[in-house]
């Protein structure tokens, strides 16, 4: 069997599936949350600061109360609680940081974008008259827009808090200031990673309303339906007089972990009792939504001259914008993840979540991994270099094998492969291309990865799934996952058929309803199929073991022998089962068959349930110090390698990635298609990070305020990407399952700058490698050592020798 | 602001509005003729979300005027193919995979189909190039390439089987 033939004894799982949403997308039959009109719905929209810090002085509605056509213009202090935290939607305490939001400004404008007040119209152009007739009287505040900066003791306060700095955490494993003095050879670095924007395509939308018995009914596009309790708190109402429904999305990648537009829309349906809804313009969104952390990363690491790595140190600093929202969290995965899946022995990372007065920073695909692994693996290449060990023997030396220690010391228990998927991903680049013209450089380049799936495993993460039958033998999931477009509720249905014996068309999967699924916890932290999937796996099981016991007493032989497939209970030959028939005194060579209806039919006559709710609990164990990170703080990590072939245009500093590989262990594919898919995604994903994306604040305010000045790769932009799977089944979802959805995009980025420094001799060490940065450097490099290198010292290095 | 009668045919049905002359004609699909299979991504010309065929020609709806639509032929995706007819595109889409988060996806089969009108037998760069209007932020991209090259010199689909 090759890696990429599926398990031969799964009936539907490992096997490229048509998704069960995918045909209504493609016959444009999908409702997302634009698509659904309320009759009587009323128009909203959001006032926003023009000033990214200023002290809010009044703001005067009267004008705006009175104009045609408006409902509602509502401020701060309509707020029942305006001041609230960023929470992850479960029960347990995370402990350590609370992110303080406000639902409408306050006192201090705190970036810009923040928003002012609300406006409920009968028309959106009424909304948008009445926005532009409020009053409000700033005094602007000089405000701080750099990390470095606002952490200095006198810096400007962002908030009302004595520091800007929300959190640190350091790692500390053996000594690494002495260990240092034991390498033969050392590198050291700064590198910088500029904002990101999720760039969904579909902008953040919902609408509102108030239901039966006075719940206030959100229908929104969100990764959170468990924001219902902070939605909650906010209109100061009982948690179950708050439901949200999370139709199918276009896209989240993080954007849609806070909360968007779903307080909004409360407060402006409970004040006018009419439903309402709000839809973001693209500049809205990308002006005042959450952004991707910009980092600075200064790193040292030492290796011996047999190439094993003795120390590495890392002073990570994250730029958290206006507000704290995911920020220490996102801080937390970079800092565990900062030595990347490298065998260590001396580790020390400090690192610093600051607020500043630029758009606010939370969560976005990768969570915080994707910035160090940047980092760590520029100095893997550049180390390689000096050792004169190609990067993939270099790194070989020194991959993380099961049982080894991560940085903060976690003892891998599962499957880490890390080795083969770069070896895979190396042969898959093929022959080097040759050069298209005499300014055309090509090289090659790889970055592997390591990344968290499942949450912080202090969080007491859980899922709840039902799995049950219709009286016809068709099958309901009713699950609370959020599909933000990576298949999370078709894979239930594939997971549930392949159990139940049925086709996937066979099976109805109801999700994201506070009211109608059992509660499946975010649809973030890549953990909705190693979380949910197991929840509907127990499920599932449980309601096949149910009737697999009556259908064993109709054929009079014990449940154990009797295999449930194409609707049907067959009876297995009892040494085929694995089963004693002389124990049970049956038949051995008993065959026979039962049609699944007939099983169901006797269920339900005799009372046995032909449904199940189970729960799937994540390991969990309590942490001391958070901020002192030691030992393991995740379920387990997914490792995987990318690999580029790029062109470099020496005159005009333009990359073209010619060739991309990304090779990943994903435990267990469950759909193939949807696996390849994401793989795919993700590269791209980290290409644009690598060459594209860069949003660009100057003095707080966003200058790519549209989709033509911040660039996301178009088709032209990418290559074919190549996607190699390799399933070692030692993952810890459903059937050995690795999550892949964010890991996939961690290493895209380094790759293609290694892949950059190979084809031209010189490390960029500041995202993204647009050709202006790029001729900067080739310029310095020509000028020789000591020449102005860019916007930050240390942009450029140069392989020693 | 003057008022202006419109017709447009939109997949086959005549449909008549009143318009000013600055409503585009995404917004006259999307909320006076409920064409909701019609998506808004940026309202700006920059992601192609909202392309729609005007009279076989692919256009971004969010920037054309409802007026300039006056007495001439809209298809939708839902005008392409249906669940009982489907067009080659969208069952060659589906067997791909081409499909994740599916906002991108109407946009992307219609600008795919004028591609192919213009030029059934594209080239795999050819097909790059003519989809690059229309951005995809979950696929890369490399299966919706598949997918219309699996259609392109095949016509009357059922070309190729996934890779």
């Amino acid at each position: 069997m090759t890696a990429n033939d599926p398990r031969p004894d799964y009936s539907i799982i490992g096997k490229p599936m048509i998704r069960h949403d995918a045909r209504d997308k493609v016959f444009g039959l999908t409702k997302y949350a634009d698509d659904f009109i309320m009759h009587g719905a009323l128009h909203a929209k959001v006032l926003r600061s023009q000033h990214p810090a200023a002290r809010l002085l009044s703001v005067d509605t009267s004008v705006a109360e009175k104009m045609p056509g408006v409902h509602a213009v509502l401020t701060a202090k309509d707020v029942p609680c305006n001041e609230t935290t960023s929470k992850f939607g479960q029960t347990h305490s995370a402990g350590g940081f609370e992110g303080l939001y406000r639902v409408l400004a306050d006192g201090k404008v705190r970036y810009m974008g923040e928003a002012v007040a609300l406006v409920a119209a009968e028309t959106l152009e009424q909304a948008e008259h009445a926005v532009r007739a409020i009053r409000v009287d700033y005094e602007p505040l000089p405000g701080v827009f750099d990390p470095i900066e606002a952490m200095k003791p006198d810096a400007y306060r962002v908030g009302e808090e004595e520091t800007n700095v929300v959190c640190t955490y350091k790692v500390r494993k053996g000594d690494a200031d002495q260990a240092f003095g034991g390498a033969d050879f050392v590198v050291e670095n700064t590198y910088h990673v500029p904002f990101g924007d999720h760039a969904y395509l579909e902008p953040e939308s919902g609408v509102a309303w108030i239901d039966e018995d006075g719940v206030i009914t959100i229908r929104a596009s969100t990764q959170v339906i468990e924001h219902f309790r902070d939605i909650a708190e906010i209109m100061k109402v009982p948690h179950n007089k708050v439901r949200v429904i999370a139709p199918m999305l276009g896209g989240g990648f993080g954007g849609k972990e806070d909360i968007t537009v779903e307080a909004y829309l409360a407060l402006l349906t409970n004040r006018t009792k009419r439903p309402v809804a709000l839809t973001y313009t693209r500049e809205e969104s990308l002006l005042a939504h959450s952004k991707r952390h910009p980092y600075s990363m200064t790193y040292r690491t030492g290796a011996t001259a047999d190439g094993r790595l003795v120390a590495m140190e890392a002073e990570l600093v994250s730029d958290a914008g206006g507000y704290v929202f995911l920020s220490p969290w996102v801080l937390l995965y970079s800092t565990v993840c900062a030595t990347g899946p490298y065998k260590i022995p001396h580790v020390k990372v400090d690192s610093y979540a600051v607020l500043t007065n630029n758009t606010f920073t939370s969560a976005y695909r990768g969570f915080g991994a994707p910035q160090v692994c940047f980092a760590y693996e520029l100095q893997m290449d550049e180390l390689a270099a000096k050792l004169g060990l190609s990067p993939l023997e270099f790194r070989r030396r020194n991959y993380l094998h099961t049982g080894d220690e991560t940085g903060t010391g976690h003892a891998l228990q599962t499957a880490v492969r890390t080795e083969e998927t770069a070896q895979q991903a190396l042969a898959a680049l093929g022959e080097p291309s040759r050069p298209r013209s005499s300014r055309e450089r090509i090289g090659w380049g790889l970055a592997s990865g390591m990344q968290s799936y499942g949450r912080l495993i202090y969080m007491h993460d859980s899922s709840r799934s039902f799995v049950g039958f219709e009286l016809d033998g068709t099958v309901v999931v009713r699950c609370g996952v959020q599909d933000i477009g990576g298949g999370q509720a078709s894979s239930l249905a594939q997971i549930a058929a392949e159990v139940l014996g049925v086709t996937m068309d066979d099976v109805t999967v109801y999700f994201g309803d506070t009211a109608l699924t059992p509660l499946a916890g975010t649809t973030t932290a890549t953990r909705q199929l190693y979380m949910s999937g197991n929840a509907t796996l127990k499920a599932a099981r449980a309601v096949r073991d149910e009737l697999a016991e009556k259908a064993g007493e109709i054929l009079g032989v014990s449940p154990e022998r009797l295999e449930l497939r194409d609707k049907t209970f067959h009876v297995l030959p009892a040494g085929e089962a694995g089963v004693s028939a002389a124990a049970s005194g049956e038949d051995e060579l008993q065959s026979g068959q039962l049609p699944l209806k007939d099983a169901l039919k006797a269920c339900a006559s005799s009372g046995v349930p032909l449904g199940n709710l189970a729960q799937f609990n994540a390991p969990a164990r309590e942490v001391g110090d958070v901020q002192n990170v030691q030992g393991q703080i995740f379920p387990d990590f997914t490792f995987g390698t990318h690999a580029a072939e790029v062109a470099v245009d020496v005159d005009t500093g333009q990359v073209q990635v010619l060739k991309f590989v990304a090779s990943f262990d994903v435990g267990q594919a469950i759909n193939r298609l949807s696996a390849e898919g994401q793989l795919e995604g993700g590269s791209v994903c980290g290409l644009g990070y690598a060459l594209l994306e860069d949003l660009k604040l100057s003095g707080g305010k966003t200058l790519t305020s549209a989709l033509d000045t911040y660039l996301v790769p178009t088709s032209m932009d990418s290559p074919d990407v190549v996607p190699i799977m390799i399933e070692s089944g030692g993952g810890l979802g459903p059937f050995g399952a690795k999550g892949i959805g964010e890991p996939s995009s961690t290493s895209g980025a380094p790759a293609i700058v290694n892949a950059v420094a190979d084809a031209i001799g010189i490390w960029i060490t500041e995202l993204p490698l647009t050709p202006e940065r790029v001729l900067r450097a080739l310029k310095a490099k020509e000028q020789g050592p000591g020449a102005p290198a860019g916007e930050h010292e240390g942009e450029v290095v140069q392989p020693a020798g | 602001m003057g008022r202006h009668s419109i017709a447009i045919g939109v997949n086959g049905q005549w449909m008549k509005a009143e318009v000013t002359a600055l409503d585009t004609l995404l917004e006259v699909l999307r909320n006076r003729f409920g064409a909701l299979d019609v998506k808004n991504g940026c309202g700006q010309g920059d992601c192609g979300v909202c392309t729609v065929l005007l009279d076989g020609v692919a256009v971004n709806s969010c920037l054309t005027l409802a007026v300039q639509a006056d007495g001439r032929e809209v298809t939708t995706l839902k005008g392409l193919g249906t669940p009982d007819d489907p067009h080659p595109l969208q069952e060659s889409f589906l067997r791909h995979g081409a499909i994740q988060c599916g906002f991108c996806t109407s946009g992307m089969v219609l600008t795919a189909k004028a591609l192919l009108d213009e030029n059934p037998t594209p080239s795999r760069e050819q097909i790059r190039e003519g989809i690059s209007g229309n951005l995809c932020r979950c696929t890369g991209y490399t299966k919706i390439v598949d997918a219309i090259e699996d259609v392109a010199g095949h016509p009357e689909g059922s070309g190729g089987r996934v890779r």
